[in-house]
């Protein structure tokens, strides 16, 4: 098939999706718990599909997502209550801010390399949240009040935008160079691959949309607090990527909608979902440590018959 | 006299840092890898010592070396079953997976036990001695002496015996090590032992000082200390003790500033400073990576 074909093809798909989900729930037909089970899958989707960029395209192993999706919901829901700004307007803006902040972590912490920008970004995560608990104008350690205005076609689209730009990032020229940069950074450099630009742009990137998920996620659950966006989120996100195959597009996707759909049936059990989780972190670090789908993506599935080297 | 006053809490803070600090960096040193577990190993140290004191009626000095064997033997359990087979794997996988016995260590207390805070019980009356206008209390001075006792001891370890000869010469090149016939799998999981062993010892003086325990207590003062260990030099046994006894002064002080709120966020600081400005620590030396 031809590459424009495949594309609407997806296109069309996705827009099938999200017409069928849409009939459902203005006909009433989704209960209200789905529904935001729907929602919570779309926002899990876009934290693992932005953080995929930089651990799995990149090779940039950083745990403190969960900072910049405190970013992005703290800044869009002070444009919406306090400034009373449209929400798309506040999407933008706390993604915008979120990506900003990712620039600003990036650059300093992206000289350095594996375990130790491992603790950085932990760091940079946690003093984000700590910022967030003495601000009072935010509500401090006690919160701050949203209204609810996600919906299925917010969260859908900011899936497909996430999808779509990730996915298109990642076949072009720069996310060919990320690439590089993963699987041996001295060599790319020795190309002539400028790493450290190609490191931030990707961490810039995935802060951008985590700064997305970020939106959606404070105008879903009327009340956000620090305490969501610890360790335990962005390990919550980590585990999304990992699972699904570190530099697999897909299978953080399909990680995404069955961890939390798994964790939805859970809620009642919240030791017993860690404990599984956990469970299945290291066994599947200790069976099959490129995670279940390794690099490759969905479509490679399909394709019958076609011999050669495994395409990125 | 305010000032001594916090620099003596903050020496007794950092005491406890450090004794988990030196277990991150022997462990970090031996394999290169961020032991995430080494916060709850703490953690079980502590409840051992809980259990032995307020349920099995334990003198404190038993207590606190059922929880040192116990501790260790848990650490040498999950060196054996979760980073053993990971020794040649990429350093993600094995700091994911210390990430993963890190939570399923939390959680499954917490399953058995609840995730409510438990209160020390009290071993002894306080009792405050004054130095030179400094009020001192005897925890305080049961924290010190163990801590330092236990430095010590771990320093003769490390460079008077045979094991921990081969500790230094596994940390240094495992192969060349195991070219000279040490056993390198044993060398590891005696370090995981040691580490271990003294991050529990940590636990119980933790709780005694600070008299309340949780299954999640692990989490903070794990990463702190493991900045400690990153302050002073990962992989250097003095740098650790430094490291330690340094964050722990440093929190105090931005404490007793009025900026209590701000102490954890004062050791990220610390820490992302120390990386950028000098990542190979205060003890380290520079090495540059070659092709």
């Amino acid at each position: 098939m031809k590459k424009s074909k495949v594309f609407w093809s997806y296109l069309a798909l996705a827009l099938v999706i999200y017409a069928v989900v849409q009939f459902l729930i203005s006909g009433n037909m989704v209960s209200y718990a789905s529904q935001n089970m729907l929602i919570t899958m779309c926002i899990n989707i876009m934290l693992a599909v932005s953080l995929h960029v930089v651990i799995g395209i990149t090779g940039q192993f950083s745990i403190g997502h969960a900072g910049f999706l405190a970013v992005g919901a703290y800044i869009s829901a002070i444009c919406t209550m306090k400034f009373g700004m449209p929400f798309v307007t506040a999407i933008l803006i706390g993604a915008v801010v979120s990506a900003l902040a990712g620039l600003l972590v990036g650059i300093p912490s992206l000289r350095l390399k594996g375990d130790y920008l491992a603790i950085a970004t932990l760091g940079f995560a946690e003093i984000i949240r700590i910022v967030f608990v003495n601000i009072d104008y935010v509500g401090g350690a006690a919160g701050m009040q949203v209204t609810h205005q996600s919906t299925w076609t917010y969260a859908f689209f900011g899936v497909f935008i996430t999808i779509l730009v990730i996915s298109n990032f990642t076949k072009s020229r720069h996310g060919r160079a990320c690439i590089a940069v993963r699987e041996d950074e001295i060599a790319a450099d020795a190309m002539g691959i400028n790493t450290t630009y190609y490191k931030v742009i990707a961490f810039t990137i995935g802060s951008f949309f985590a700064g997305v998920a970020g939106a959606i996620y404070a105008h879903n659950f009327y009340i956000i607090q620090p305490t969501a966006f610890g360790f335990l989120k962005s390990f919550d996100i980590l585990i999304f990527v990992v699972l699904g195959g570190l530099g697999s597009l897909s299978g953080s996707v399909i990680a995404a909608i069955f961890l939390t759909a798994i964790s939805t049936y859970l809620q009642g059990f919240p030791e017993t979902r860690m404990i599984i989780y956990s469970l299945v972190l290291i066994l599947v670090m200790l069976y099959r440590p490129t995670g279940l789908m390794g690099t490759k993506e969905i479509t490679h599935l399909f394709k019958f018959g076609k011999k050669g080297g495994t395409r990125i | 006299m305010e000032w001594i006053q916090q620099l003596v809490n903050g020496i007794s803070l950092g005491s406890i840092y450090a004794l988990i600090a030196l277990g991150y960096t022997m462990v970090y040193g031996i394999i290169k890898l961020i032991n995430f577990a080494h916060g709850d190993v703490f953690m079980l140290g502590a409840f051992i010592g809980f259990y032995a004191i307020a349920r099995w009626e334990m003198n404190v000095f038993l207590a606190l070396i059922l929880a040192m064997i116990l501790c260790a033997v848990i650490g040498v359990i999950i060196e054996r079953v979760a980073y053993k087979r990971l020794r040649n794997a990429t350093r993600i996988a094995a700091l994911i997976t210390a990430i993963g016995v890190s939570l399923l260590i939390e959680y499954t207390v917490i399953f058995f036990r609840g995730a409510s805070p438990s209160a020390y019980p009290t071993i002894f009356e306080t009792s405050n001695f004054e130095i030179l206008g400094v009020k001192i209390s005897t925890q305080s001075i049961l924290i010190l002496s163990v801590s330092i006792f236990l430095m010590i001891l771990l320093q003769f370890i490390v460079h008077k015996t045979k094991i921990g000869k081969a500790m230094r010469a596994v940390s240094h090149d495992a192969d060349a090590a195991r070219l000279m016939g040490i056993n390198v799998d044993n060398t590891i999981s005696a370090t995981f032992a040691i580490g271990s062993a003294l991050a529990g010892a940590a636990g119980v003086i933790f709780g005694i000082y600070y008299t309340r325990i949780d299954p999640l207590m692990g989490v903070l003062p794990g990463i702190k200390a493991f900045i400690a260990a990153v302050l002073g030099g990962i992989g250097i046994i003095p740098g650790a003790m430094v490291g330690g006894l340094v964050l722990g002064v440093v929190e105090t002080i931005v404490s007793a500033l009025g900026y209590s709120l701000w102490r954890d966020a004062a050791a990220f600081v610390i820490l992302i400073l120390i990386l950028i400005i000098r990542p190979s620590g205060i003890f380290g030396k520079n090495a540059r990576e070659k092709v």
